[in-house]
């Protein structure tokens, strides 16, 4: 398997992008490896790995153009590491509360303490202007007991913060 | 016994819809006990059914008998199964034999009725819930040519917007 690289691309949402890109790339000869898009904050945001032969000023130059059309930032670093390297979660924490600064400190924090290696974190901000409500759910591996992980995070709870953390059972069959 | 090969996408003989058994002879025992080993031998997976080894009859294999605190019914072999009522959803991750190194996750029913015939061709109905509906519905998918990764959905997926099975 040749070599990867992490493209980042950042601007402002519209339809299409992703089939621009996409095109390029295909046209550039590159391969797709994994990839996460989400529009954050009205913002088009992905991260795509990219291998084939072609070097990194290749697929930079390549993308430029469609990316100064679309208004797009664009990053290319060389990536360790490929792909099959999956880890199952065996652990979920959903986190709610008014939106403060200091909840995914505290919540990663903990974790970290439990030794809890994150895979995949989300969070949103719901609710509305006046009152808005902090929203994050974590899946990820820890070997600590789900109770300990509960009972490490349980004073956020007497601090208004809704924590839950239950189990990820993958279902193989 | 045997241990035999699984199919794995994009293999298109996965998307077969599978036959009902008829006969109830050694050649089918023989099957299932090869469709066991088969189960067994491969990573941790608590079901298997027939078409994911290329052989197209209602067969499926569940076995949760090494989860106590789970509820269900331990070892069974379904023949011709049929659920004939499903109740709430809820996400779960899955992941499937005959697609290796991926994960996802699916949207299922929380509690089914299951009617079903064993090895020996006699009718039992069972009511199931969680984790082992789980199991039963991704199989039975299996049945019908159909993959988890056919349902995948994201994480994000709004669960109370969605309606995904009718009895
Ligand atoms: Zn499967």
């Amino acid at each position: 398997m040749s070599d990867w690289n992490m493209l980042t691309l950042v601007g402002a949402d519209r339809p299409g992008i992703v089939a621009q890109l996409t095109r390029v790339l295909y046209q550039l000869g590159c391969n797709l490896g994994e990839a996460s898009m989400i529009r954050l904050g009205g913002n088009f945001t992905i991260m795509l790995m990219v291998g084939g032969e072609r070097s990194p000023d290749e697929i930079l130059e390549a993308l430029k153009p469609a990316a100064e059309e679309m208004g797009l930032r664009l990053h290319l670093d060389p990536l360790r590491g490929g792909l099959h390297q999956h880890l199952l979660p065996n652990l979920q924490v959903r986190v709610a509360g008014a939106d403060r600064a200091g909840i995914v400190a505290e919540v990663t924090r903990t974790l970290a303490e439990q030794g809890f290696n994150i895979l995949e974190l989300e969070s949103d901000v719901a609710g509305d202007r006046d009152r808005p409500i902090y929203i994050m759910n974590i899946q990820g591996y820890c070997d600590a007991t789900l109770e300990a992980v509960q009972g490490a995070l349980a004073p956020l709870s007497e601090s208004g913060v809704s924590v839950d953390v239950s189990p990820v059972d993958v279902m193989i069959g | 016994m045997a241990i035999l090969d699984i199919l794995k996408l994009p293999d298109p003989r996965l998307k077969t819809v599978s036959e009902p058994v008829e006969r109830f002879d050694d050649e089918f025992r023989a099957f299932v006990a090869d469709l066991e080993e088969t189960r067994q031998a491969g990573p941790a997976a608590v079901g298997i059914a027939a078409p994911q080894v290329g052989r197209f009859q209602r067969i499926v294999i569940i076995d949760l008998s090494s989860r106590p605190k789970t509820p269900n019914h331990g070892h069974l072999i379904l023949v011709n199964p049929e659920i004939v009522h499903w109740e709430g959803y809820a996400m779960g991750r899955e992941g499937c034999l005959s697609v290796p190194d991926y994960t996802g996750n699916v949207i299922r029913a929380t509690h089914i009725r299951l009617k079903t015939q064993d090895p020996e061709g006699q009718e039992h109905q069972y009511d199931m819930e969680g984790f082992e509906a789980r199991a039963v519905q991704h199989e039975l998918d299996h049945l019908d040519g159909l993959l988890f990764v056919d349902r995948v959905v994201s994480r994000r997926t709004d669960l109370y917007r969605r309606k995904v099975y009718k009895t």
